[in-house]
């Protein structure tokens, strides 16, 4: 495979999309939403226990493409135990990463590097970015469900 | 330009049609198929999303900006002149490309879409009552589906859907006992954009007209791919666009009975929709003026009828032939791959291939196959209920026109199993 290709689709990346961590639903949970792609049909659900400001449990369903599906799965494995103010500020660093924006810490990103590769596919941004979005999304919201939409 | 089709070594003889196809000489009047992305030659196969413009069209483009340019139907000098008579020569290339009984009834729109809700608005924000039924497909695009959504919403009317089989086909008997005497219109695809069905477009009309309904077609796949006689279809109103069948963006066609077109509103107000405005009372201009509020996109209606021109002098009978040819092969190879699954499997089909593979996503299918230098489509196609009815998210759509080659559906083909490999 060509060496770029292989900078998008690492093989964490592709082991993380075959499968996928905390794939399943939470109940209950604290906190949900569900994420919508409107380019590609990705749907994603993400539930969220949150006791004391802290993400003492996540756990998502849904379906996509395998740059959304993992960045999903590291993601949950990357919140859980933060504060939300610490993934708040961990999800600005992911977005400067895939969209090119900041030149990133990796230090501080950790596994999240593997997703550096995405800034050269414009439009692949957002897939990495939903379940993000969606997370965000279900801590900001009043009500019990929320939606939220990439567009 | 395909107007001299001459024998050589390059020129190969398809179906019975016997007339020579000379895939090369017509690649050769294409100028953006020869270029290389990701060091990769391009292969183009989105034409189902929009088509690539031969040089003709290009030129004409450049030609009227060059040394045409001017508003049309107001001036008396040379140019304006000049530029409305090459504006309404246009619209009767768009008429003979119809085949309509007269210029009156071609409209001028920026596309499908706009055809197809100006016939909602117009047509619909008249005609149609509370207690009324509209029928449309379970197949059809977002643009014939949400003005219909929206006139029904507004009136009190009702939305029927007819469904689609597992092979991505109309069902008829279905269609038919949606039918009756509250049916007051029925709008479909002629060509399904996301499945390829060709669908029995005389048939439908037929069944409509018994109940005295007026029928909408959305011809914006049908174009590229297939003549269109709207007096022998008997059609109330077509709508195609440009862009799909090697014209510019932002300019189409909507086709409509001089009988409605009479009896409708207008859909916009403006300049050159009328003959006389005073403070209290205006006077709408003639057919088809009256539907064409504005300053038009007068370029793109020149530029569309250079493009309507190339199709016609490679002829139907030999796209049809070459492309079905190209479907036959693509499909053959396409099973071939592991886990590829291909959606829409109707007995007549255009030249587009729909596919879902077991363990990867569409998405990640269409980005593999950029760096290939394949340009496909992936998503939902603006087709979202198709893919409710089959449940998936999405599919990558391979679609050819009559420029594409086997050479191309070959590396499409081990692109795929490339991508297989890959996701093992
Ligand atoms: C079947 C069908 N109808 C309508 C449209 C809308 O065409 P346009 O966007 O050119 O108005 C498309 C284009 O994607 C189509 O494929």
């Amino acid at each position: 495979m060509d060496t770029d290709l292989r900078d998008l689709y690492q093989e964490i990346i592709l082991d993380h999309n075959k499968n996928p961590k905390n794939f399943h639903k939470l109940d209950p949970a604290s906190h949900s939403a569900e994420g919508y792609n409107p380019l590609c049909g990705d749907k994603i659900n993400v539930y969220l226990q949150v006791e004391d400001g802290k993400i003492v449990d996540i756990g998502f369903e849904g379906s996509g493409c395998a740059i959304s599906k993992a960045s999903a799965s590291v993601m949950t494995t990357i919140v859980k135990n933060k504060t939300v103010e610490e993934v708040k500020a961990l999800f600005e660093k992911f977005k400067g990463l895939v969209t090119g924006k900041v030149e990133p810490d990796m230090l501080e990103l950790g596994k999240l590097a593997v997703f550096a590769g995405v800034r050269d596919y414009p439009s692949r941004a957002k897939c990495a970015t939903l379940s993000w979005h969606t997370v965000m999304a279900a801590l900001n919201s009043k009500e019990e469900q929320a939606i939220v939409s990439t567009e | 330009m395909a107007e001299t089709i001459e024998m050589d070594d390059r020129t190969i003889a398809i179906g019975k049609n016997h007339k020579l196809f000379d895939v090369e000489r017509i690649r050769a009047d294409f100028p953006i198929l020869h270029q290389r992305i990701h060091g990769k030659p391009l292969a183009y196969l989105d034409n189902a999303a929009t088509s690539q413009k031969p040089k003709v069209v290009i030129d004409a483009i450049s030609h009227y900006y060059q040394a045409q340019n001017a508003n049309i139907h107001r001036g008396v000098y040379y140019l304006s002149e000049v530029a409305t008579q090459a504006y309404e020569q246009a619209r009767e290339c768009v008429r003979s490309f119809l085949n309509a009984a007269s210029t009156e009834e071609i409209i001028f729109t920026r596309g499908a879409t706009e055809g197809i809700n100006l016939v909602a608005h117009s047509y619909g924000r008249r005609f149609i009552q509370q207690g009324d039924e509209v029928i449309i497909t379970t197949m059809d695009h977002h643009s014939n589906i949400v003005p219909w959504q929206i006139l029904c919403e507004e009136k009190g009317a009702q939305l029927r859907v007819v469904p689609i089989d597992d092979h991505g086909e109309l069902m008829m008997d279905e269609y038919a006992s949606l039918l009756s005497a509250k049916t007051k219109l029925v709008a479909f695809g002629h060509i399904s954009n996301s499945l390829g069905t060709i669908n029995p477009i005389e048939k439908i009309i037929q069944m409509a007209h018994q109940v005295g309904a007026v029928v909408v077609v959305d011809g914006a796949q049908a174009a590229p791919h297939t003549p269109i006689d709207v007096q022998a279809l008997d059609v109330d109103f077509y709508a195609f666009s440009g862009h799909k069948v090697f014209g510019p963006t932002g300019i189409g066609a909507l086709y409509g009975k001089e009988k409605w077109l009479d009896a409708m509103p207008p859909y916009q107000g403006g300049g050159d929709m009328i003959k006389s405005v005073t403070l209290e009372k205006t006077i709408y201009n003639d057919l088809p003026y009256k539907f064409e509020a504005g300053t038009p996109h007068i370029s793109g209606g020149i530029a569309m009828a250079k493009a309507l021109d190339y199709v016609g002098q490679i002829g139907y009978p030999q796209i049809e032939a070459y492309e079905n040819d190209l479907l036959n092969c693509a499909t053959e190879a396409l099973q071939k791959v592991d886990g590829l699954r291909i959606v829409g499997t109707a007995q007549h089909k255009a030249s587009v291939v729909s596919f879902v593979l077991e363990s990867v996503h569409p998405h990640d299918v269409g980005t593999i196959l950029d760096r290939e230098g394949i340009a496909i489509r992936t998503g939902h196609h603006c087709t979202q209920p198709v893919m409710d009815r089959f449940h998936i998210p999405a599919t990558s759509r391979a679609s050819f026109a009559f420029y594409n080659t086997k050479e191309e559906i070959d590396r499409l083909v081990e692109a795929l199993h490339k991508v297989v490999r890959m996701f093992q």
